[in-house]
């Protein structure tokens, strides 16, 4: 039955791969939600069937057949259903199906054959997923890792034609690649350390050694394995593919790049919790990488002007969070907050594709505004989503957000909660900065020249991150079709209810069994969590006015704050100039190495200089040899004498 | 039964007789009598498969006659796992290189089919062959209908890439054979007896100052045609230069004769060079795994690029050979066949478009996505393949390789796995220019999909990648023995030190054992309590 999970939407793919071309709109759009569903419907029956077991031995295994045997290598392919996996099944089949749905609308202009691909994409793309999350060693789960890395590829690069998301997709690779270097020899290392790649016996292994004290083998292995995690997660140094990744269709950065595949190595660290836990070293780094990254995307996120670009950055932002639990040992609660992120980034990455949708194509959110009254449904879901991410009171984002920074201070990182703290107040800002920039105030005329030109961020000249789908500008405004506002509003009843799976611990006491035997000892200070939760509530409620006062009441405050900032502005929204950076430091000397040095000197030059050079020594011996040959013959008589006279005079001589 | 190998053998050389009896201007014919025999090869090959005994003998199938009997040569073939799916992969890319050749050949047709298919029977040969101065034989035959493909039927610069590929590729033999000879007068002094036998040979355990020569002297001859850098610049011309089937035989069969010698002879021949000689060879492999991949990044033409990249790949072959470990070579031995697989399919791709636009250079192509749908699934599905996505053949290969090479040394895996990375670099790179953006060609614009004829010549391939990808255990069950031959010969340790440090068995490693190889092929080095241990050289 588990196997069934990944396999029904890869029969979908195949369905729609092999007869898309042929088949209508509608009925590839059906396949691919078909597939999904059924998927989710048979999650829900295994996670239904997990909870029914004893707390102590929830696993379902499905085992499919030995994979690779080679020498003592042995991979099987087992698939494993605990608490752990199981929220994740149910994140990726239902946002999944949600996401199938929007898109058969959002996706509708275009042709018959590209519409098949689209969605056979989608659906190899919740297989791959499905495989990771559910995948009982490295091995499978690292397919699965590849496999949604490959998709993420061809839906970023969906719209092939246009330089920018070919150039995206590509970045996405090769960036994720990098990550997957430390990834494998992660998994190399622990099978050496172990004998094993096996999630389970890893951790049966693990559990009774005690936590390195200096920086030992398990610490390196977790350190390579954090190196994937940083390419997949999009974290420090290499989160850099994601904000470009927005190139592809909304639902895509949905789905892909915001509640599932970009949480992957969130959920690997979770995965291998025990392993972590024994590398005290690894964790304090993944703890202060996150918590950068949380900070460094959410400044960011406060001068992008492309409404995508801003969630990118936040999800880059969230993720941060999610490490930063990690890091301090509370991986219920970064699993929770990956759980509940889902529902609202997703709703928010669904909210601005119903924006884009309306308005043909248009991202700028310069040129929104006053969409309030045309888009009710996008409007209020979009403003739902924003309260859960800014983390007020009764919204998912709150339990979540609070409990990763209560867990934080808990364990006494007090410097990375006060980081914590300043980036939830930013993403309280930038939040409703787009909610006040897009839903409020007036929309600009066509066209607005941007004030000033010279600061007009790079990705924006690349022209806007849409297909030829939305190309017209229609004058009057729709609201979300239906497809697309089942969506939406399932998403945001999700995103108020999320939260509530937590209350009394629930949420934690059933992933449990996943983390043991890590136990998070249990933190009894009430009145410090009151506090604690008072400060960050604070947080979120100021974050909100103050993007009122500067985006609402207000702009001039806000245009002058940017000229007075203006250096910091442009270094923002140069988003720190990594790209540059990277592009000088690395891309560029590989380039220029490789042509000049390596093709044209060496193997050009030198080695086949040498080669060639032999060939031209024998010719050029021979040229001169070839004169020995005159064809004269008093030249030959001459040297025949000669002869004669040598070897008489040798043998002649006293 | 007992000729069955010989029927393999002569079946191609049967059809280029055939052949030689057909009027040149009949073309049509020639060409369905060189398709049907060439499909007959492979359909003759195809029990093998299923004959081949993983559990049976070192060498099977064999067949011994007197050839020289004055020298002591034989005429003495017999396979084991490895031969046998070198000698599948070389009957069936030997079928697809002629069917892939149909429109593309339209000059001196005749003679051409008559080169492939005697090419054929040289390579088989080759893989098949026990008595040293036989395999000679083959590989020398195989140079000169190779030359002529290049020579005749390839492009601009055919000329000066046919002359480089030979003259390379006979330095190197020439050196061999004195090599070979060597073995056979030392052979003689130890026991009195002329004789070429591969198999007594492996045996025999020569003096190790003769193997240090010896191994030097096939080294040139083995490392030129794989190619290892820095003898490789021959490849990217003799690749560029030559017809699209030419271009897939050597990459897919031609090639695998450099490392298929390395594991037939230097390795259980010359155990000691072997060892000696690992850094040499770790060190030229780490260097053509990062060098090929990073020149193919710089090429602006579409079959060069492959072409490096070949090098890139071959290169990681070496290194896991000389990891001189079970997974290592089961890896190498793996990931040649992939080679082979995926890179002959990039090549025939390029023979495609090459055909219908007479250029290889990759700016003047771009959008064919939009063109060719088709040709650009099959394309991105082996572009995967090469660079390793798991679910397709190459990652096999490659997480076997680094496996191997992490267990002998952690630095080594650490550069090979750089080619990770890099390989998906040039590789996308290259999809991108070629697939991706706008047609602004307008030669492009009516380019026409694949046709029957060139899906079928993919089609064998896909299936292979997927099956190789997701099921790769009968490949592996068939390399179990001759990799355990292998490694007898030369890390004698990994069977020794399992003996004496077995631990008590772990629940895995019992279930490791209840694999009947396990227990030879099971064996890195563990401390006292059992823990598995990387080697230390």
């Amino acid at each position: 039955m588990l196997l069934a999970i990944p396999l029904l939407p890869l029969l979908g793919f195949l369905i729609n791969a092999s007869f898309g071309r042929r088949i209508s709109k509608a009925a590839a759009g059906a396949v691919a939600c078909g597939a999904m569903l059924a998927s989710f419907a048979i999650a829900v029956a295994s996670v239904v069937r997990l909870a029914s077991l004893e707390p102590d031995s929830r696993a379902i295994v499905s085992r499919a057949f030995t994979w690779i045997s080679s020498g003592d290598f042995t991979a099987d392919f087992t698939l494993r259903l605990d608490p752990l996996a199981a929220v994740m099944i149910l994140v990726v089949t239902g946002i999944g199906t949600l996401i199938h749905v929007y898109s058969t609308a959002y996706m509708h202009e275009e042709t018959a054959p590209e519409y098949a691909r689209y969605f056979s994409y989608l659906n190899l793309f919740a297989a791959f997923m499905l495989l990771l999350v559910l995948g009982s060693n490295f091995l499978v789960m690292f397919v699965g890792w590849e496999g949604v890395g490959l998709c993420s590829y061809l839906l970023i690069g969906f719209w092939f034609e246009k330089r920018s998301a070919s150039d995206a997709g590509k970045k996405a690779f090769i960036v994720n690649r990098i990550g997957d270097f430390g990834f494998v020899l992660g998994v190399l290392l622990a099978f050496v350390r172990f004998g094993t790649i096996d999630f389970q016996q890893i951790a049966r292994a693990a559990a009774p050694m005690s936590p390195e004290a200096g920086f030992g083998t398990i610490s390196i292995i977790t350190l390579l394995l954090f190196v994937g995690a940083t390419g997949k997660s999009a974290q420090i140094p290499l989160y850099v593919w994601l904000p470009d990744a927005m190139e592809g269709p909304t639902p895509v950065s949905a789905l892909i790049h915001a509640a599932t595949m970009v949480t992957a190595g969130v959920y690997m660290i979770g995965r291998n919790a025990v392993l972590f836990a024994h590398a005290p070293a690894t964790l304090t780094v993944v703890a202060v990488i996150g918590t950068a990254t949380a900070l460094m995307a959410g400044t960011i996120a406060l001068v992008q002007n492309d409404i995508k670009r801003v969630l990118a950055y936040s999800t880059v932002s969230q993720l941060g969070y999610m490490f930063l639990a990690m890091g301090v040992g509370a991986y219920a609660a970064g699993i929770f907050h990956l759980f509940t992120h889902a529902f609202f980034k997703a709703l928010l990455f669904l909210g601005s594709g119903a924006v884009i949708h309306a308005l043909g194509g248009e991202q700028d959110l310069r040129r929104m505004g006053g969409l309030k009254r045309d888009l009710p449904i996008t409007y209020w879901t979009f403003l739902i989503g924003s309260i859960a991410i800014a983390g007020v009171p009764g919204f998912a984002g709150f339990f979540s957000k609070d409990e990763i920074l209560f867990r934080t201070f808990a364990s006494g990182h007090a410097a990375l909660w006060t980081v914590g703290l300043l980036t939830a107040l930013l993403t309280a800002i930038y939040m409703f900065r787009i909610v006040f920039l897009a839903f409020f105030g007036e929309r600009p005329p066509e066209p607005v020249a941007p004030a000033h030109p010279e600061e007009e961020e790079p990705a924006a000249k690349g022209g806007h991150a849409t297909g030829p789908t939305h190309l017209a500008h229609p004058t009057h405004l729709h609201d979300a079709p239906p497809a697309m506002a089942l969506a939406l509003i399932v998403l945001a009843i999700g995103s108020v209810l999320a939260g509530y799976a937590s209350l009394g611990g629930r949420f934690e006491r059933f992933l449990e069994p996943s983390f043991a035997p890590e136990r998070v000892e249990e933190v009894a200070d009430r009145g410090l969590e009151l506090t604690l939760t008072a400060v960050s509530i604070a947080a979120a409620l100021g974050g909100i006015a103050i993007a009122a006062y500067f985006f609402l009441k207000n702009r001039r405050a806000a245009d002058r704050m940017a000229e007075r900032f203006a250096g910091v502005r442009r270094l923002l929204q140069n988003k720190y100039y990594v790209d540059e950076i990277y592009n000088g430091a690395i891309v560029q000397p590989i380039r220029i190495v490789s042509e000049n040095a390596l093709w044209k000197a060496i193997d050009v030059r030198v080695i086949d200089g040498a080669v060639n050079g032999v060939g031209e020594a024998v010719t050029g011996a021979s040229d001169i040899l070839r004169r020995l040959q005159t064809g004269s013959v008093r030249a030959y008589a001459a040297s025949l004498f000669l002869g004669v006279v040598l070897i008489l005079g040798y043998y002649l001589w006293p | 039964m007992s000729y069955y190998l010989s029927i393999i053998l002569f079946t191609p050389l049967a059809g280029a007789f055939v052949l030689l009896l057909v009027n040149k201007e009949n073309e049509n014919a020639i060409r369905w009598i060189a398709n049907v025999v060439a499909f007959l090869g492979f359909v003759v090959s195809v029990p093998l498969w299923f004959w081949f005994d993983p559990r049976g003998a070192d060498f099977q199938f064999v067949e011994r006659a007197a050839w020289i009997p004055s020298v002591g040569a034989e005429y003495f073939l017999g396979v084991d796992g490895l031969s046998t799916l070198l000698i599948l992969l070389t009957t069936l890319m030997g079928t697809i290189a002629v069917l892939s050749s149909w429109t593309a050949i339209t000059e001196r047709v005749k003679e051409y089919y008559i080169f492939l298919l005697v090419l054929q029977t040289g390579m088989l040969g080759a893989f098949m062959s026990l008595d040293f101065l036989l395999f000679f034989l083959f590989w020398e035959v195989m140079l000169v209908p190779m030359y002529f493909l290049i020579g005749i039927w390839g492009s601009a610069n055919r000329l000066y890439s046919a002359i480089k590929f030979f003259l390379y590729t006979l330095v190197g033999s020439v050196v061999m054979l004195l090599g070979i000879l060597a073995l056979y007068f030392a052979y003689h002094v130890q026991t009195g007896v002329y004789t070429f036998d591969v198999t007594q040979y492996q045996k025999a355990g020569f003096d190790a100052g003769l193997q240090w020569w010896v191994f030097l002297a096939f080294f040139l001859g083995f490392a030129i045609k794989v190619p290892m850098f820095p003898f490789h610049t021959w490849l990217p011309d003799a690749h560029t230069d030559a017809p699209t089937a030419g271009s897939v035989i050597l990459a897919a069969v031609l090639l695998k004769m450099g490392t298929y010698g390395f594991l037939r002879f230097s390795l259980p021949i010359l155990p000691d060079a072997s060892h000696r000689f690992v850094p040499m060879m770790v060190v030229l492999s780490i260097i053509g795994i990062v060098y090929g991949a990073l020149v193919a990044l710089a090429q602006k033409d579409w079959k060069r690029l492959v072409a490096y990249s070949s090098v890139s790949h071959m290169a990681l072959v070496m290194l896991g050979m000389f990891a001189l470990n079970p997974v290592g070579i089961t890896g190498s031995i793996v990931q040649q066949l992939n080679h082979g697989i995926s890179t002959g399919a990039l090549f025939l791709l390029v023979g495609i478009v090459y055909e219908r636009r007479h250029t290889r250079e990759i700016s003047e192509y771009g959008g064919l996505s939009k063109v060719m749908p088709v040709y650009a699934a099959i394309f991105l599905i082996m572009t995967m393949s090469s660079i390793g996505l798991p679910t397709l053949n190459g990652f096999i290969g490659e997480f076997l390789i680094l496996q191997g090479v992490f267990v002998a040394d952690k630095r080594w895996a650490a550069f090979a796995a750089s080619g990770i990375v890099l390989g998906a670099a040039y590789m996308l790179y290259l999809y991108q220019r070629t697939m991706f953006g706008k047609v602004e060609n307008p030669k492009n614009e009516r380019l026409l999909d694949l046709d029957n004829r060139e899906f079928a010549t993919f089609a064998p391939l896909l299936v292979l990648a997927v099956w190789i990808g997701i099921y790769p255990a009968p490949f592996l069950r068939r390399l179990e023995s001759s990799v355990q031959h292998i490694v007898v010969r030369v890390s004698p340790q990994y069977a020794a030190k399992y003996a004496e440090c077995n631990p008590t068995p772990t629940p895995d490693r019992v279930a490791a054992s209840s694999n009947p190889a396990a227990k030879f092929l099971a064996a890195i080095p563990c401390d006292a309590n059992g823990n598995p241990l990387p080697e230390k050289r």
